[in-house]
């Protein structure tokens, strides 16, 4: 590994790893017949603070399917669903859980655990629900449908009757939980929790904010993917909110030294889309070469939207919980609200360029990324590049063809920088 | 005198250039790229040595490009294909502002500026359709040498509709209207057709402006050439080089550094982009 591609280590990826390997531990304890309770159920918009209030513990099949494809273990998971039945063009995701869940649950990272919940909490994704529903069908757990309408339109406000009808669902799924656990729900410690889940986001932001200054001191998508896995997994406990105060202390730390992830900051971009996952080292040498750093994600976003104001709050913890399934994650916005949050980033983080990977086993977030490349492009003038992998499936990348996109892209924006130093000289 | 040579190491095959100082080309060569593209790059040079009567040591600085460009090991220097063919066009064609590129494997659009800058740029995607493996599958199909289907195209009066521009099924869609009796001309007027439609597409995504230079391969194919000019109404310019476009591309920006003096660069940040002359 070269100088410029070695992963900055410090105490938060140690606490993160610990952190995390504790989790999974705590999966694969339940799995092999531990008591206690858990949940499936999806990234975008978690409730994760309900399922806290009750103990169950919740378990993300896309946060394995990401794992198992990291470890680069996914293919034989996805032709296993496959030779089931399932498309070839289907979400690699579902194809990669669905496979691990018919070869006995064992990921690499431990034992995925019988659900006693499928909690499906984001409907965006049609494919989404299918995927749950099929979950259902093979374990014979119960499933929950929240069902949390698209936020329309440009606004970035959810109706009050959408508010409305996410916490009349809310209350509906409190008794489910009270149902599985036997327990009633203990409103104060709901709002202890979600009061741990507004410092967790106070906190997140204040990372996030780091990252506009220049140099930024770590990369908003390469960095931050792994940062980010506690605030799905562990977000609404106290070591959560550990974590991240130590993350963010170490970061700023960084920041006031003028230190970077590269030693050089040459072009800082904004990124949308997932990385593919199977290639993430090859991936990101493919900007660090360059000197690229990226200010901003929007894949970061997923879960979550905080550095916008956002907070979950202990006075109105349902209420808060439906926002943020409602309003405050990137999945559940329309196109054109993803349009100006990637905008924000451009003109807050002071982005010289935005780049695009789409995602070729996801039909519904990779439509239209072609008009929001021409947006970018064309309307605002950033240069903006699109590649095509996957971000689970690894035929789907072609390492050459990925190479000369991205080389050709920094080629002409080196060539621009040059252009305008030579003529001010 | 200051030399520059580009090599230009495509899918199929491999083009070599030297240019002086002038600009000049004093040398070239073209070759079948085959499965080992290190000695191919290498040949290349050789034959285009061979053929400007220079040596080796003559020539002050060598980039590589194409997607064979890493095996270019005794190149100074690495340069996209994209970049390349932009400077090429803007060297042979100095109002140049977009340029569409369709080699062996690929199919490109190129937005560029004055200087022969990339404003940007588009390719086709895992998908060989519009790239020239579709028109010599379908030679194939027909039993038909490449050289000879384009020609052959302009004779078609009555093109066939295709219903794939798939590169692989296409064959079979080409066997289907051979059944039906239909005229060779007809159906390969329709593959051109088919091909330039699927090419516009593409390129329209960084906006066509004119002037508009064809290079590439599949830049030789007179069919190609008059199907894109009749589909987007307006002239293309086609050099007689312009096989050779990415090659003397690449050889000019060789030849800007050794006339700067560089020398060969470290690998880091990516020796990639082009000098302002």
């Amino acid at each position: 590994m070269s100088e410029a591609t070695k992963p900055y280590e410090a105490q938060m990826h140690q606490l993160q790893r610990e952190m995390m390997a504790k989790y999974f531990d705590e999966m694969t304890a339940l799995a092999e017949g531990a008591s206690g309770y858990n949940a499936h159920l999806l990234v975008s918009g978690n409730p994760v603070e309900l399922l806290r209030a009750f103990d169950i513990l919740p378990v993300y099949p896309e946060v394995n399917a990401l794992q198992i494809a990291v470890k680069k273990q996914a293919l034989p998971f996805i032709q296993k669903a496959e030779e089931m039945g399932y498309s070839i063009d289907n979400c690699a995701y579902v194809k990669a859980d669905i496979g691990c869940f018919f070869e006995g649950g064992k990921a690499p990272f431990g034992k995925i655990p019988q659900p006693n919940l499928i909690l499906c909490n984001y409907v965006g994704c049609n494919v989404y629900l299918q995927w749950f529903e099929h979950l259902a069908e093979y374990t014979g757990a119960p499933i929950f449908n929240l069902d949390v309408p698209f936020l329309r339109g440009e606004t970035e406000e959810a109706s009050e009757e959408d508010i409305r009808y996410v916490v009349k669902q809310l209350e509906d799924l409190i008794e489910v939980c009270e149902r599985i656990t036997g327990k009633s729900l203990d409103y104060a410690r709901l709002q202890r929790i979600c009061g741990l889940s507004g410092e967790t986001g106070e906190l997140w932001t204040k990372i996030k904010e780091l990252t506009q200054r220049r140099p930024s001191p770590f990369d908003a998508y390469f960095d931050a993917v792994s940062l980010m896995a506690p605030l799905y997994c562990l977000r609404g406990t106290e070591e959560c909110v550990r974590y991240f105060e130590v993350a963010y202390k170490e970061l700023l730390d960084k920041a006031e030294a003028g230190q970077g992830p590269l030693p050089e900051e040459r072009f800082r971009f904004v990124i949308e889309g997932p990385p593919p996952w199977p290639y993430l080292r090859i991936f990101r040498e493919l900007f660090s070469k360059w000197g690229a750093v990226a200010v901003a994600s929007t894949y970061s976003t997923v879960g979550g939207i905080w550095e916008f104001g956002f907070r979950h709050d202990a006075a109105h913890p349902l209420e808060s919980i439906a926002r943020h399934m409602l309003q405050w994650n990137l999945t559940n916005r329309g196109l054109l609200t993803r349009y100006q949050q990637i905008r924000r980033y451009v003109e807050e983080w002071s982005a010289d360029a935005v780049v695009i990977h789409s995602v070729k086993s996801c039909r519904l977030f990779s439509a239209g990324q072609g008009d929001m490349r021409e947006y970018f492009a064309k309307e605002l003038g950033v240069p903006t590049l699109l590649i095509e992998s996957d971000l689970e499936d690894p035929r789907y990348f072609s390492e050459a063809q990925m190479r000369t996109r991205v080389d050709a892209f920094f080629e002409s924006l080196e060539h621009k920088k040059m252009l305008s130093v030579g003529g001010s000289q | 005198m200051n030399y520059g040579a580009g090599i230009d190491v495509g899918s199929t095959q491999t083009k070599a250039i030297i240019l002086n100082e002038e600009r000049r080309i004093v040398g070239r060569a073209l070759i079948d790229t085959g499965a080992y593209i290190s000695q191919a790059a290498e040949r290349s040079f050789a034959k285009a040595l061979e053929d400007s009567g220079l040596r080796r040591e003559e020539v002050g600085y060598v980039v590589g490009t194409g997607y064979g460009r890493f095996k270019v090991t005794f190149g100074d220097a690495q340069i996209t294909e994209i970049s390349c063919h932009a400077r090429g066009a803007n060297l042979i064609f100095p109002n140049t502002r977009t340029v569409i590129d369709m080699g062996g494997q690929d199919a490109k659009g190129i937005k560029i500026g004055e200087a022969g800058d990339v404003k940007d740029f588009v390719m086709n995607d895992k998908c060989a359709a519009g790239t020239g493996r579709f028109l010599a599958n379908s030679a194939e199909a027909l039993g038909l040498p490449l050289d000879a289907i384009g020609p052959l195209a302009l004779k078609g009066t009555n093109p066939v509709r295709l219903s794939t521009v798939c590169a692989v099924f296409v064959e079979s869609d080409i066997m289907s209207y051979v059944a039906q009796g239909k005229k060779m001309e007809d159906i390969l007027a329709g593959v051109h057709s088919a091909i330039a439609a699927r090419t516009i597409a593409l390129v329209r995504r960084v906006g066509i402006e004119p002037e508009v230079t064809f290079t590439g391969g599949v830049s030789l194919n007179i069919g190609m050439v008059k199907a894109l000019e009749q589909k987007l109404e307006m002239p293309l310019n086609v050099s007689p080089e312009s096989h050779f476009v990415g090659a003397i591309g690449a050889a000019l920006m060789a030849l800007e550094r050794a006339v700067a003096g560089d020398v060969a660069e470290p690998a880091t940040y990516a020796a990639g982009a082009p000098r302002p002359s």
